[in-house]
Protein backbone atom coordinates (compact mmCIF):
# COMPACT_ATOMS: atom_id res chain seq x y z
CA UNK A 1 0.00 0.00 0.00
CA UNK A 2 1.14 3.55 -0.73
CA UNK A 3 0.78 5.87 2.24
CA UNK A 4 1.22 9.64 2.13
CA UNK A 5 1.71 11.71 5.26
CA UNK A 6 1.46 15.49 4.97
CA UNK A 7 3.42 17.39 7.58
CA UNK A 8 3.62 20.99 8.67
CA UNK A 9 6.77 22.82 9.69
CA UNK A 10 5.74 24.85 12.73
CA UNK A 11 7.24 26.67 15.73
CA UNK A 12 7.98 24.48 18.76
CA UNK A 13 5.08 24.59 21.23
CA UNK A 14 7.15 26.62 23.71
CA UNK A 15 7.99 29.38 21.19
CA UNK A 16 7.33 32.99 21.97
CA UNK A 17 4.93 34.21 19.31
CA UNK A 18 5.97 37.61 17.88
CA UNK A 19 5.59 39.42 14.58
CA UNK A 20 7.79 41.73 12.51
CA UNK A 21 7.56 43.90 9.40
CA UNK A 22 4.79 46.01 10.86
CA UNK A 23 2.92 42.93 12.09
CA UNK A 24 2.73 41.29 8.67
CA UNK A 25 5.26 38.50 9.23
CA UNK A 26 5.90 35.86 11.88
CA UNK A 27 9.17 36.59 13.67
CA UNK A 28 11.34 33.49 13.41
CA UNK A 29 14.16 34.92 15.57
CA UNK A 30 15.21 32.29 18.09
CA UNK A 31 12.34 29.99 17.10
CA UNK A 32 12.91 26.29 16.72
CA UNK A 33 10.78 24.53 14.13
CA UNK A 34 9.30 21.06 14.53
CA UNK A 35 7.01 18.60 12.78
CA UNK A 36 3.48 19.65 13.83
CA UNK A 37 2.60 17.57 16.92
CA UNK A 38 -0.58 16.22 15.31
CA UNK A 39 1.30 15.44 12.10
CA UNK A 40 3.82 13.62 14.26
CA UNK A 41 1.02 11.34 15.51
CA UNK A 42 -0.08 10.72 11.91
CA UNK A 43 3.48 9.90 10.93
CA UNK A 44 3.97 7.53 13.86
CA UNK A 45 0.81 5.59 12.95
CA UNK A 46 1.79 5.58 9.27
CA UNK A 47 5.18 4.02 10.10
CA UNK A 48 3.37 1.24 11.99
CA UNK A 49 0.90 0.66 9.15
CA UNK A 50 3.67 0.65 6.54
CA UNK A 51 5.56 -1.94 8.59
CA UNK A 52 2.36 -3.97 8.96
CA UNK A 53 1.44 -3.93 5.27
CA UNK A 54 4.89 -3.74 3.73
CA UNK A 55 4.00 -0.78 1.56
CA UNK A 56 5.71 2.55 1.11
CA UNK A 57 5.51 5.76 3.10
CA UNK A 58 6.07 9.20 1.57
CA UNK A 59 6.04 12.47 3.52
CA UNK A 60 5.08 15.72 1.87
CA UNK A 61 5.39 19.31 2.94
CA UNK A 62 4.37 22.45 1.12
CA UNK A 63 7.09 24.89 2.07
CA UNK A 64 10.23 26.74 1.15
CA UNK A 65 13.78 25.40 1.46
CA UNK A 66 14.00 26.01 5.23
CA UNK A 67 11.51 23.20 5.89
CA UNK A 68 13.91 20.50 4.64
CA UNK A 69 15.36 19.67 8.08
CA UNK A 70 11.78 18.96 9.21
CA UNK A 71 11.30 16.60 6.26
CA UNK A 72 14.65 14.93 7.04
CA UNK A 73 13.43 14.37 10.57
CA UNK A 74 10.34 12.63 9.20
CA UNK A 75 12.64 10.44 7.09
CA UNK A 76 14.65 9.65 10.23
CA UNK A 77 11.45 8.64 12.01
CA UNK A 78 10.75 6.16 9.25
CA UNK A 79 9.34 7.62 6.02
CA UNK A 80 10.87 6.15 2.85
CA UNK A 81 11.00 9.28 0.76
CA UNK A 82 9.99 12.93 0.94
CA UNK A 83 8.46 15.52 -1.35
CA UNK A 84 8.79 19.23 -0.81
CA UNK A 85 6.38 21.29 -2.86
CA UNK A 86 8.37 24.44 -3.31
CA UNK A 87 6.04 27.26 -2.22
CA UNK A 88 5.15 29.30 0.80
CA UNK A 89 1.92 27.78 2.23
CA UNK A 90 -0.28 30.84 1.73
CA UNK A 91 -3.64 29.50 2.84
CA UNK A 92 -5.40 26.16 3.48
CA UNK A 93 -6.90 26.11 -0.01
CA UNK A 94 -3.55 26.69 -1.70
CA UNK A 95 -1.97 23.89 0.36
CA UNK A 96 -4.88 21.51 -0.26
CA UNK A 97 -4.61 22.07 -4.01
CA UNK A 98 -0.89 21.20 -3.95
CA UNK A 99 -1.44 18.07 -1.88
CA UNK A 100 -4.35 16.93 -4.04
CA UNK A 101 -2.28 17.37 -7.19
CA UNK A 102 0.70 15.34 -5.97
CA UNK A 103 -1.41 12.78 -4.14
CA UNK A 104 -3.29 12.04 -7.33
CA UNK A 105 -0.10 11.80 -9.31
CA UNK A 106 1.38 9.39 -6.78
CA UNK A 107 -1.74 7.23 -6.48
CA UNK A 108 -1.73 7.09 -2.68
CA UNK A 109 -4.42 5.00 -1.02
CA UNK A 110 -4.12 6.28 2.51
CA UNK A 111 -3.40 9.95 3.19
CA UNK A 112 -2.77 10.95 6.79
CA UNK A 113 -2.02 14.30 8.36
CA UNK A 114 -2.53 16.05 11.67
CA UNK A 115 -6.02 17.19 12.62
CA UNK A 116 -4.73 20.77 12.40
CA UNK A 117 -1.50 22.71 12.18
CA UNK A 118 -0.48 24.45 15.38
CA UNK A 119 0.30 27.75 13.66
CA UNK A 120 -2.94 28.56 11.87
CA UNK A 121 -5.11 25.85 13.53
CA UNK A 122 -7.44 25.71 10.52
CA UNK A 123 -7.99 21.96 10.58
CA UNK A 124 -9.39 22.14 7.06
CA UNK A 125 -6.76 20.77 4.68
CA UNK A 126 -7.70 17.07 5.00
CA UNK A 127 -11.35 17.75 4.22
CA UNK A 128 -10.46 19.95 1.26
CA UNK A 129 -8.09 17.34 -0.15
CA UNK A 130 -10.78 14.70 0.35
CA UNK A 131 -13.33 16.71 -1.60
CA UNK A 132 -10.80 17.58 -4.32
CA UNK A 133 -9.92 13.91 -4.81
CA UNK A 134 -13.42 12.57 -4.27
CA UNK A 135 -12.26 10.54 -1.28
CA UNK A 136 -13.93 10.36 2.13
CA UNK A 137 -12.20 12.39 4.83
CA UNK A 138 -12.31 11.95 8.59
CA UNK A 139 -11.07 14.10 11.45
CA UNK A 140 -10.12 14.14 14.29
CA UNK A 141 -9.20 10.46 14.12
CA UNK A 142 -7.83 8.94 17.34
CA UNK A 143 -7.63 5.28 16.24
CA UNK A 144 -7.07 3.81 12.79
CA UNK A 145 -6.70 0.11 11.96
CA UNK A 146 -6.53 -1.63 8.62
CA UNK A 147 -8.27 -4.90 7.82
CA UNK A 148 -7.71 -5.50 4.14
CA UNK A 149 -9.35 -2.58 2.37
CA UNK A 150 -11.51 -1.75 5.36
CA UNK A 151 -10.37 1.00 7.67
CA UNK A 152 -11.71 0.97 11.20
CA UNK A 153 -11.49 4.30 12.95
CA UNK A 154 -12.51 6.17 16.06
CA UNK A 155 -13.25 9.85 15.63
CA UNK A 156 -13.42 12.23 18.56
CA UNK A 157 -16.71 14.07 18.99
CA UNK A 158 -17.77 16.49 21.72
CA UNK A 159 -17.76 14.48 24.95
CA UNK A 160 -16.94 11.13 23.42
CA UNK A 161 -16.11 9.25 20.26
CA UNK A 162 -17.69 7.61 17.30
CA UNK A 163 -16.51 4.37 15.68
CA UNK A 164 -16.44 4.23 11.90
CA UNK A 165 -15.79 1.85 9.08
CA UNK A 166 -14.81 2.99 5.61
CA UNK A 167 -13.02 1.67 2.56
CA UNK A 168 -9.68 2.73 1.11
CA UNK A 169 -8.75 5.12 -0.38
CA UNK A 170 -9.35 7.71 2.31
CA UNK A 171 -7.94 10.67 4.17
CA UNK A 172 -7.67 11.16 7.91
CA UNK A 173 -6.71 14.09 10.13
CA UNK A 174 -5.09 12.44 13.16
CA UNK A 175 -4.63 13.14 16.83
CA UNK A 176 -3.56 11.20 19.89
CA UNK A 177 -3.82 8.44 20.99
CA UNK A 178 -3.59 7.05 17.44
CA UNK A 179 0.04 6.14 18.12
CA UNK A 180 2.88 7.29 20.31
CA UNK A 181 5.30 9.88 18.98
CA UNK A 182 8.42 8.19 17.63
CA UNK A 183 11.85 9.56 18.41
CA UNK A 184 14.39 9.01 15.61
CA UNK A 185 17.22 6.65 16.52
CA UNK A 186 20.83 6.90 15.32
CA UNK A 187 20.31 4.48 12.46
CA UNK A 188 17.23 6.42 11.34
CA UNK A 189 19.14 9.70 11.41
CA UNK A 190 22.01 8.22 9.38
CA UNK A 191 19.76 6.66 6.76
CA UNK A 192 17.64 9.83 6.46
CA UNK A 193 20.63 11.61 4.93
CA UNK A 194 20.55 9.43 1.85
CA UNK A 195 16.82 8.86 1.45
CA UNK A 196 15.30 10.74 -1.51
CA UNK A 197 13.95 14.23 -0.87
CA UNK A 198 12.43 15.48 -4.11
CA UNK A 199 11.68 19.14 -4.65
CA UNK A 200 8.76 19.74 -7.00
CA UNK A 201 7.26 22.97 -8.26
CA UNK A 202 3.91 24.18 -6.96
CA UNK A 203 0.92 24.19 -9.28
CA UNK A 204 -0.31 27.70 -9.99
CA UNK A 205 -3.15 28.47 -7.67
CA UNK A 206 -4.83 31.62 -6.38
CA UNK A 207 -5.48 31.91 -2.66
CA UNK A 208 -8.92 32.45 -1.14
CA UNK A 209 -8.37 33.48 2.45
CA UNK A 210 -4.89 34.73 3.15
CA UNK A 211 -3.69 36.32 6.40
CA UNK A 212 -2.78 39.96 5.86
CA UNK A 213 -1.71 41.11 9.33
CA UNK A 214 -1.26 39.80 12.86
CA UNK A 215 -1.94 40.90 16.43
CA UNK A 216 -1.09 39.71 19.90
CA UNK A 217 -3.75 39.56 22.60
CA UNK A 218 -3.63 42.27 25.28
CA UNK A 219 -1.28 41.44 28.16
CA UNK A 220 -2.85 39.74 31.17
CA UNK A 221 -3.03 41.71 34.43
CA UNK A 222 -1.42 40.20 37.52
CA UNK A 223 -3.06 37.51 39.60
CA UNK A 224 -5.03 38.35 42.74
CA UNK A 225 -4.05 35.90 45.48
CA UNK A 226 -6.59 34.86 48.09
CA UNK A 227 -5.59 33.39 51.44
CA UNK A 228 -6.30 29.68 51.64
CA UNK A 229 -8.25 30.18 54.84
CA UNK A 230 -10.59 32.70 53.20
CA UNK A 231 -12.03 30.67 50.38
CA UNK A 232 -15.39 32.43 50.64
CA UNK A 233 -13.57 35.62 49.63
CA UNK A 234 -12.88 33.99 46.25
CA UNK A 235 -16.55 33.19 45.79
CA UNK A 236 -17.43 36.84 46.43
CA UNK A 237 -14.84 38.07 43.94
CA UNK A 238 -16.03 35.66 41.25
CA UNK A 239 -19.57 36.81 41.83
CA UNK A 240 -19.18 40.55 42.26
CA UNK A 241 -15.90 41.47 40.59
CA UNK A 242 -15.37 38.97 37.75
CA UNK A 243 -19.14 38.44 37.42
CA UNK A 244 -18.74 34.87 36.19
CA UNK A 245 -21.08 33.08 38.61
CA UNK B 1 -30.60 36.63 -0.60
CA UNK B 2 -29.95 35.10 2.81
CA UNK B 3 -27.17 33.85 5.08
CA UNK B 4 -27.16 30.12 5.72
CA UNK B 5 -26.23 28.63 9.10
CA UNK B 6 -25.47 24.92 9.53
CA UNK B 7 -26.81 23.93 12.95
CA UNK B 8 -26.11 20.75 14.90
CA UNK B 9 -28.22 19.00 17.48
CA UNK B 10 -27.60 16.28 20.03
CA UNK B 11 -30.12 14.36 22.10
CA UNK B 12 -32.98 16.35 20.61
CA UNK B 13 -31.55 19.75 21.42
CA UNK B 14 -29.90 22.28 19.14
CA UNK B 15 -26.37 22.91 20.39
CA UNK B 16 -25.73 26.19 22.11
CA UNK B 17 -22.70 26.81 19.93
CA UNK B 18 -24.95 26.48 16.86
CA UNK B 19 -27.33 29.05 18.35
CA UNK B 20 -24.35 31.36 18.78
CA UNK B 21 -23.55 30.84 15.09
CA UNK B 22 -27.13 31.87 14.26
CA UNK B 23 -26.72 35.03 16.36
CA UNK B 24 -23.41 35.69 14.61
CA UNK B 25 -25.11 35.41 11.21
CA UNK B 26 -27.92 37.69 12.37
CA UNK B 27 -25.44 40.38 13.41
CA UNK B 28 -23.46 39.85 10.19
CA UNK B 29 -26.52 40.32 8.05
CA UNK B 30 -27.26 43.56 9.91
CA UNK B 31 -23.86 44.72 8.71
CA UNK B 32 -23.74 43.37 5.15
CA UNK B 33 -27.43 43.51 4.26
CA UNK B 34 -27.42 39.87 3.21
CA UNK B 35 -31.06 39.43 4.15
CA UNK B 36 -32.62 36.93 6.49
CA UNK B 37 -30.84 34.18 8.36
CA UNK B 38 -31.81 30.66 7.31
CA UNK B 39 -30.64 27.70 9.40
CA UNK B 40 -30.29 24.18 8.03
CA UNK B 41 -30.82 21.17 10.33
CA UNK B 42 -30.28 17.53 9.34
CA UNK B 43 -31.78 14.41 10.91
CA UNK B 44 -34.42 13.81 13.56
CA UNK B 45 -35.20 16.84 15.75
CA UNK B 46 -38.58 18.28 16.74
CA UNK B 47 -40.23 21.17 14.90
CA UNK B 48 -40.68 23.02 18.22
CA UNK B 49 -36.98 22.80 18.96
CA UNK B 50 -36.21 24.14 15.48
CA UNK B 51 -38.75 26.96 15.69
CA UNK B 52 -36.97 28.10 18.86
CA UNK B 53 -33.83 28.73 16.78
CA UNK B 54 -35.67 31.89 15.78
CA UNK B 55 -34.94 33.35 19.20
CA UNK B 56 -31.26 33.37 18.31
CA UNK B 57 -31.97 35.26 15.09
CA UNK B 58 -33.07 32.83 12.35
CA UNK B 59 -36.12 33.70 10.26
CA UNK B 60 -36.40 30.23 8.80
CA UNK B 61 -35.13 26.71 9.43
CA UNK B 62 -34.77 24.24 6.57
CA UNK B 63 -35.07 20.73 7.90
CA UNK B 64 -34.30 17.41 6.27
CA UNK B 65 -35.61 14.67 8.52
CA UNK B 66 -33.88 11.93 6.46
CA UNK B 67 -32.97 9.45 9.21
CA UNK B 68 -29.75 8.50 7.52
CA UNK B 69 -28.54 11.99 8.47
CA UNK B 70 -28.96 11.31 12.20
CA UNK B 71 -25.45 9.96 12.25
CA UNK B 72 -23.03 12.73 11.36
CA UNK B 73 -21.75 11.16 8.15
CA UNK B 74 -19.42 13.90 6.99
CA UNK B 75 -19.78 13.55 3.20
CA UNK B 76 -23.58 13.28 3.35
CA UNK B 77 -23.89 16.34 5.57
CA UNK B 78 -21.64 18.34 3.25
CA UNK B 79 -23.77 17.38 0.23
CA UNK B 80 -27.00 18.29 2.02
CA UNK B 81 -25.71 21.67 3.21
CA UNK B 82 -24.41 22.50 -0.30
CA UNK B 83 -27.91 21.88 -1.66
CA UNK B 84 -29.47 24.11 0.99
CA UNK B 85 -26.91 26.82 0.18
CA UNK B 86 -27.93 26.75 -3.48
CA UNK B 87 -31.64 26.56 -2.64
CA UNK B 88 -31.63 29.79 -0.60
CA UNK B 89 -29.19 31.60 -2.90
CA UNK B 90 -26.77 32.27 -0.05
CA UNK B 91 -23.29 33.71 -0.46
CA UNK B 92 -22.22 33.14 3.15
CA UNK B 93 -22.34 30.03 5.31
CA UNK B 94 -21.81 30.37 9.05
CA UNK B 95 -21.29 27.47 11.45
CA UNK B 96 -19.90 26.79 14.90
CA UNK B 97 -16.50 25.15 15.13
CA UNK B 98 -16.97 21.54 16.22
CA UNK B 99 -15.78 18.06 15.45
CA UNK B 100 -18.43 17.54 12.76
CA UNK B 101 -18.71 21.20 11.72
CA UNK B 102 -15.02 21.49 10.85
CA UNK B 103 -15.04 18.30 8.83
CA UNK B 104 -18.16 19.34 6.91
CA UNK B 105 -16.99 22.94 6.35
CA UNK B 106 -13.72 21.86 4.74
CA UNK B 107 -15.51 19.78 2.11
CA UNK B 108 -18.01 22.58 1.54
CA UNK B 109 -15.21 25.05 0.87
CA UNK B 110 -14.40 23.04 -2.26
CA UNK B 111 -18.00 22.27 -3.21
CA UNK B 112 -19.00 25.94 -2.99
CA UNK B 113 -15.67 27.38 -4.13
CA UNK B 114 -15.80 29.44 -0.96
CA UNK B 115 -12.99 31.08 0.99
CA UNK B 116 -13.07 29.49 4.42
CA UNK B 117 -11.98 31.12 7.65
CA UNK B 118 -11.89 29.06 10.84
CA UNK B 119 -11.70 30.17 14.49
CA UNK B 120 -13.44 33.45 13.69
CA UNK B 121 -13.53 35.62 16.80
CA UNK B 122 -15.55 38.65 15.72
CA UNK B 123 -17.74 40.00 12.93
CA UNK B 124 -15.87 40.63 9.66
CA UNK B 125 -14.90 44.15 8.73
CA UNK B 126 -16.16 45.10 5.27
CA UNK B 127 -14.91 48.67 4.91
CA UNK B 128 -11.83 47.70 2.84
CA UNK B 129 -12.30 44.27 1.35
CA UNK B 130 -13.70 41.41 3.45
CA UNK B 131 -11.43 41.01 6.43
CA UNK B 132 -12.03 38.42 9.13
CA UNK B 133 -10.25 38.24 12.48
CA UNK B 134 -9.40 34.72 13.57
CA UNK B 135 -7.48 33.17 16.42
CA UNK B 136 -4.14 31.53 15.48
CA UNK B 137 -1.15 29.92 17.23
CA UNK B 138 -3.61 28.14 19.49
CA UNK B 139 -4.99 31.33 20.97
CA UNK B 140 -1.64 33.07 21.28
CA UNK B 141 -2.29 35.54 18.44
CA UNK B 142 -4.83 36.78 15.91
CA UNK B 143 -4.70 37.11 12.13
CA UNK B 144 -6.67 39.48 9.94
CA UNK B 145 -7.60 37.34 6.97
CA UNK B 146 -8.71 38.75 3.65
CA UNK B 147 -11.30 36.64 1.83
CA UNK B 148 -11.34 37.17 -1.92
CA UNK B 149 -14.03 34.75 -3.10
CA UNK B 150 -17.66 35.61 -3.66
CA UNK B 151 -18.87 32.69 -1.52
CA UNK B 152 -17.61 32.60 2.04
CA UNK B 153 -17.63 30.18 4.96
CA UNK B 154 -17.03 31.35 8.52
CA UNK B 155 -16.42 28.74 11.24
CA UNK B 156 -17.04 30.69 14.41
CA UNK B 157 -15.29 30.20 17.72
CA UNK B 158 -17.29 30.10 20.94
CA UNK B 159 -18.12 33.53 22.45
CA UNK B 160 -17.47 35.44 19.18
CA UNK B 161 -20.79 37.24 19.71
CA UNK B 162 -23.37 37.39 22.48
CA UNK B 163 -26.18 34.90 22.10
CA UNK B 164 -29.37 36.63 20.97
CA UNK B 165 -32.44 35.41 22.84
CA UNK B 166 -35.14 37.94 21.95
CA UNK B 167 -35.98 36.86 18.39
CA UNK B 168 -39.31 35.41 17.32
CA UNK B 169 -40.07 31.81 16.38
CA UNK B 170 -38.64 30.68 13.07
CA UNK B 171 -40.67 29.20 10.23
CA UNK B 172 -39.71 25.54 9.81
CA UNK B 173 -39.74 24.25 6.25
CA UNK B 174 -39.04 20.86 4.82
CA UNK B 175 -35.80 20.57 2.88
CA UNK B 176 -35.58 17.79 0.36
CA UNK B 177 -32.08 16.71 -0.50
CA UNK B 178 -30.68 14.19 -2.95
CA UNK B 179 -27.75 12.32 -1.51
CA UNK B 180 -26.09 9.50 -3.38
CA UNK B 181 -25.33 6.20 -1.65
CA UNK B 182 -21.61 6.80 -2.11
CA UNK B 183 -21.90 9.69 0.37
CA UNK B 184 -23.08 7.14 2.91
CA UNK B 185 -20.36 4.61 2.05
CA UNK B 186 -18.63 5.10 5.38
CA UNK B 187 -20.58 3.72 8.32
CA UNK B 188 -20.72 4.95 11.87
CA UNK B 189 -20.87 1.65 13.74
CA UNK B 190 -21.32 3.02 17.27
CA UNK B 191 -21.07 6.16 19.34
CA UNK B 192 -19.88 6.64 22.89
CA UNK B 193 -20.93 9.86 24.47
CA UNK B 194 -20.98 11.07 28.02
CA UNK B 195 -24.69 11.71 28.51
CA UNK B 196 -26.42 14.16 30.75
CA UNK B 197 -23.15 15.88 31.56
CA UNK B 198 -22.03 19.34 30.55
CA UNK B 199 -19.84 18.84 27.49
CA UNK B 200 -16.36 20.26 27.84
CA UNK B 201 -15.97 22.13 24.51
CA UNK B 202 -19.28 23.90 25.05
CA UNK B 203 -19.12 24.45 28.80
CA UNK B 204 -19.43 27.87 30.34
CA UNK B 205 -17.51 26.79 33.44
CA UNK B 206 -14.74 24.19 33.50
CA UNK B 207 -13.08 22.54 36.51
CA UNK B 208 -9.80 20.87 35.52
CA UNK B 209 -7.39 18.69 37.47
CA UNK B 210 -3.72 17.91 36.90
CA UNK B 211 -1.13 15.50 38.17
CA UNK B 212 -1.32 17.29 41.52
CA UNK B 213 -4.57 15.40 42.13
CA UNK B 214 -2.39 12.33 42.75
CA UNK B 215 -4.80 9.71 41.37
CA UNK B 216 -8.17 9.03 39.73
CA UNK B 217 -9.72 8.16 43.09
CA UNK B 218 -9.45 11.83 44.07
CA UNK B 219 -11.59 13.15 41.22
CA UNK B 220 -14.74 12.94 43.33
CA UNK B 221 -13.98 16.29 44.95
CA UNK B 222 -13.49 17.93 41.56
CA UNK B 223 -16.75 16.42 40.34
CA UNK B 224 -18.52 17.81 43.43
CA UNK B 225 -17.08 21.22 42.72
CA UNK B 226 -18.05 20.95 39.04
CA UNK B 227 -21.56 19.86 39.92
CA UNK B 228 -21.99 22.79 42.30
CA UNK B 229 -20.88 25.17 39.54
CA UNK B 230 -22.75 23.43 36.73
CA UNK B 231 -19.35 22.92 35.16
CA UNK B 232 -17.71 20.35 32.88
CA UNK B 233 -14.60 18.54 34.09
CA UNK B 234 -11.28 18.66 32.25
CA UNK B 235 -7.70 17.56 32.89
CA UNK B 236 -4.09 18.00 31.81
CA UNK B 237 -2.50 15.76 29.21
CA UNK B 238 -0.49 13.52 31.55
CA UNK B 239 -3.70 12.80 33.47
CA UNK B 240 -5.40 11.43 30.36
CA UNK B 241 -2.18 9.78 29.15
CA UNK B 242 -1.96 7.70 32.34
CA UNK B 243 -5.66 6.94 32.02
CA UNK B 244 -6.90 8.69 35.15
CA UNK B 245 -9.45 10.46 32.96
CA UNK B 246 -10.86 9.85 29.47
CA UNK B 247 -9.06 11.38 26.53
CA UNK B 248 -11.87 13.73 25.55
CA UNK B 249 -11.33 15.64 28.82
CA UNK B 250 -7.72 16.51 27.98
CA UNK B 251 -7.34 20.28 27.62
CA UNK B 252 -4.51 22.06 25.84
CA UNK B 253 -2.39 22.38 22.75
CA UNK B 254 -2.99 18.78 21.73
CA UNK B 255 -6.42 18.42 23.31
CA UNK B 256 -9.66 20.35 23.67
CA UNK B 257 -9.43 24.14 23.42
CA UNK B 258 -11.95 25.60 25.82
CA UNK B 259 -13.37 29.11 26.02
CA UNK B 260 -15.46 29.23 29.21
CA UNK B 261 -16.31 32.25 31.33
CA UNK B 262 -14.59 30.54 34.24
CA UNK B 263 -11.74 28.00 34.20
CA UNK B 264 -10.70 26.50 37.55
CA UNK B 265 -7.33 24.71 37.43
CA UNK B 266 -6.46 22.45 40.33
CA UNK B 267 -3.00 20.87 40.70
CA UNK B 268 -1.98 21.82 37.17
CA UNK B 269 1.44 23.45 36.77
CA UNK B 270 0.45 25.63 33.81
CA UNK B 271 2.86 24.42 31.12
CA UNK B 272 2.69 26.52 27.98
CA UNK B 273 1.01 23.64 26.11
CA UNK B 274 -1.76 23.46 28.70
CA UNK B 275 -2.23 27.24 28.67
CA UNK B 276 -2.67 27.12 24.89
CA UNK B 277 -5.98 25.35 25.45
CA UNK B 278 -7.35 27.75 28.05
CA UNK B 279 -6.16 31.20 26.99
CA UNK B 280 -9.59 32.14 25.60
CA UNK B 281 -11.18 31.79 29.06
CA UNK B 282 -12.68 34.99 30.48
CA UNK B 283 -11.55 34.29 34.04
CA UNK B 284 -9.00 31.78 35.36
CA UNK B 285 -8.73 30.54 38.96
CA UNK B 286 -5.65 28.52 39.94
CA UNK B 287 -5.28 26.33 43.00
CA UNK B 288 -1.74 25.02 43.41
CA UNK B 289 0.49 24.30 46.40
CA UNK B 290 3.54 25.75 44.65
CA UNK B 291 3.52 29.58 44.66
CA UNK B 292 6.01 29.46 41.75
CA UNK B 293 3.72 27.40 39.50
CA UNK B 294 3.67 29.13 36.10
CA UNK B 295 -0.13 28.94 35.97
CA UNK B 296 -0.38 31.82 38.47
CA UNK B 297 1.06 34.16 35.81
CA UNK B 298 -1.89 33.36 33.54
CA UNK B 299 -4.50 33.47 36.31
CA UNK B 300 -6.95 36.14 37.45
CA UNK B 301 -7.35 34.67 40.93
CA UNK B 302 -5.20 32.19 42.78
CA UNK B 303 -5.01 30.27 46.02
CA UNK B 304 -1.67 28.84 47.12
CA UNK B 305 -2.23 25.67 49.09
CA UNK B 306 -3.15 22.01 49.17
CA UNK B 307 -5.95 21.13 46.77
CA UNK B 308 -7.22 18.38 49.07
CA UNK B 309 -7.90 21.00 51.72
CA UNK B 310 -9.06 23.89 49.52
CA UNK B 311 -11.37 22.22 46.99
CA UNK B 312 -13.92 20.87 49.53
CA UNK B 313 -13.90 24.25 51.30
CA UNK B 314 -14.53 26.02 48.01
CA UNK B 315 -17.42 23.70 47.18
CA UNK B 316 -18.96 24.41 50.59
CA UNK B 317 -18.48 28.15 50.20
CA UNK B 318 -20.13 28.05 46.79
CA UNK B 319 -23.05 26.02 48.08
CA UNK B 320 -23.56 28.61 50.81
CA UNK B 321 -23.39 31.51 48.37
CA UNK B 322 -25.24 30.26 45.29
C1 LIG C 1 4.10 18.93 22.02
C2 LIG C 1 3.51 18.91 23.38
C3 LIG C 1 2.13 19.04 23.51
C4 LIG C 1 1.54 19.02 24.78
N1 LIG C 1 0.18 19.19 24.87
C5 LIG C 1 -0.38 19.31 26.09
C6 LIG C 1 -1.77 19.56 26.24
O1 LIG C 1 -2.51 19.65 25.25
N2 LIG C 1 -2.29 19.68 27.48
C7 LIG C 1 -1.52 19.57 28.61
O2 LIG C 1 -2.06 19.70 29.71
N3 LIG C 1 -0.21 19.30 28.50
C8 LIG C 1 0.37 19.16 27.28
N4 LIG C 1 1.71 18.88 27.19
C9 LIG C 1 2.44 18.55 28.44
C10 LIG C 1 2.88 19.77 29.25
O3 LIG C 1 4.14 20.19 28.79
C11 LIG C 1 2.99 19.42 30.75
O4 LIG C 1 3.86 18.34 30.91
C12 LIG C 1 1.65 19.08 31.40
O5 LIG C 1 0.66 20.05 31.11
C13 LIG C 1 1.82 18.97 32.90
O6 LIG C 1 0.63 18.48 33.49
P1 LIG C 1 0.29 18.80 35.02
O7 LIG C 1 0.29 20.25 35.21
O8 LIG C 1 -0.94 18.04 35.35
O9 LIG C 1 1.46 18.07 35.80
P2 LIG C 1 2.72 18.67 36.54
O10 LIG C 1 3.51 19.54 35.65
O11 LIG C 1 3.37 17.52 37.18
O12 LIG C 1 2.11 19.61 37.63
C14 LIG C 1 1.41 19.20 38.76
C15 LIG C 1 1.12 20.43 39.58
O13 LIG C 1 0.35 20.07 40.71
C16 LIG C 1 0.77 20.80 41.83
N5 LIG C 1 0.40 20.02 43.01
C17 LIG C 1 0.91 18.85 43.43
N6 LIG C 1 0.28 18.42 44.54
C18 LIG C 1 -0.65 19.36 44.83
C19 LIG C 1 -1.62 19.49 45.85
N7 LIG C 1 -1.76 18.58 46.82
N8 LIG C 1 -2.41 20.59 45.85
C20 LIG C 1 -2.29 21.53 44.87
N9 LIG C 1 -1.41 21.44 43.88
C21 LIG C 1 -0.59 20.37 43.85
C22 LIG C 1 2.26 20.96 41.64
O14 LIG C 1 2.74 22.09 42.36
C23 LIG C 1 2.36 21.13 40.13
O15 LIG C 1 2.31 22.51 39.77
C24 LIG C 1 2.33 18.85 25.93
C25 LIG C 1 3.71 18.72 25.80
C26 LIG C 1 4.31 18.73 24.55
C27 LIG C 1 5.78 18.60 24.45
Amino acid sequence: MKILVCITHVPDTTSKIQFTANNTKFDTTGVQFIIGPYDDYALARAVELRDQTGGSLTVLNVGEAETEPTLRKALAIGADDAIRVNAFPKDSYFVAKQIAHYAKEGGYELILMGRESIDFNGGMVHGMVGELLGMPSFSPVMKLDLEGNTVKMAREIEGGKEYLEAQLPLIAGCQEPIAEWKIPNMRGIMSARTKPLNVVEAVTQKTQAEASSYQLPPAKGSVKLIDKDQVSELVKLLKNEAKVL
Amino acid sequence: MSILVYIEHAEGKVKKTSLEAVSFAHALSGKTGEGEVVAVALGTVSADELAAVGKAGAAKVLHSSDERLNAGVIQAHATAVAQAFAAVGAKTLVLAKSSLGDAVAARLAIKLNAGLVSNVVELPSTSAGYVVKRSIYTGKAFAETTVTTENKILAVKKNAVDLKTDGTEAVVENLSVTISDSDFASKITSTERATGEVLLPEADIVVSGGRGMKGPENWGMLEDLAKTLGAATGCSKPVSDIGWRPHHEHVGQTGVKVAPSLYVAVGISGAIQHLAGVNSSKCIVVINKDPEAPFFKAADYGIVGDAFEIVPKLTDALKAEL
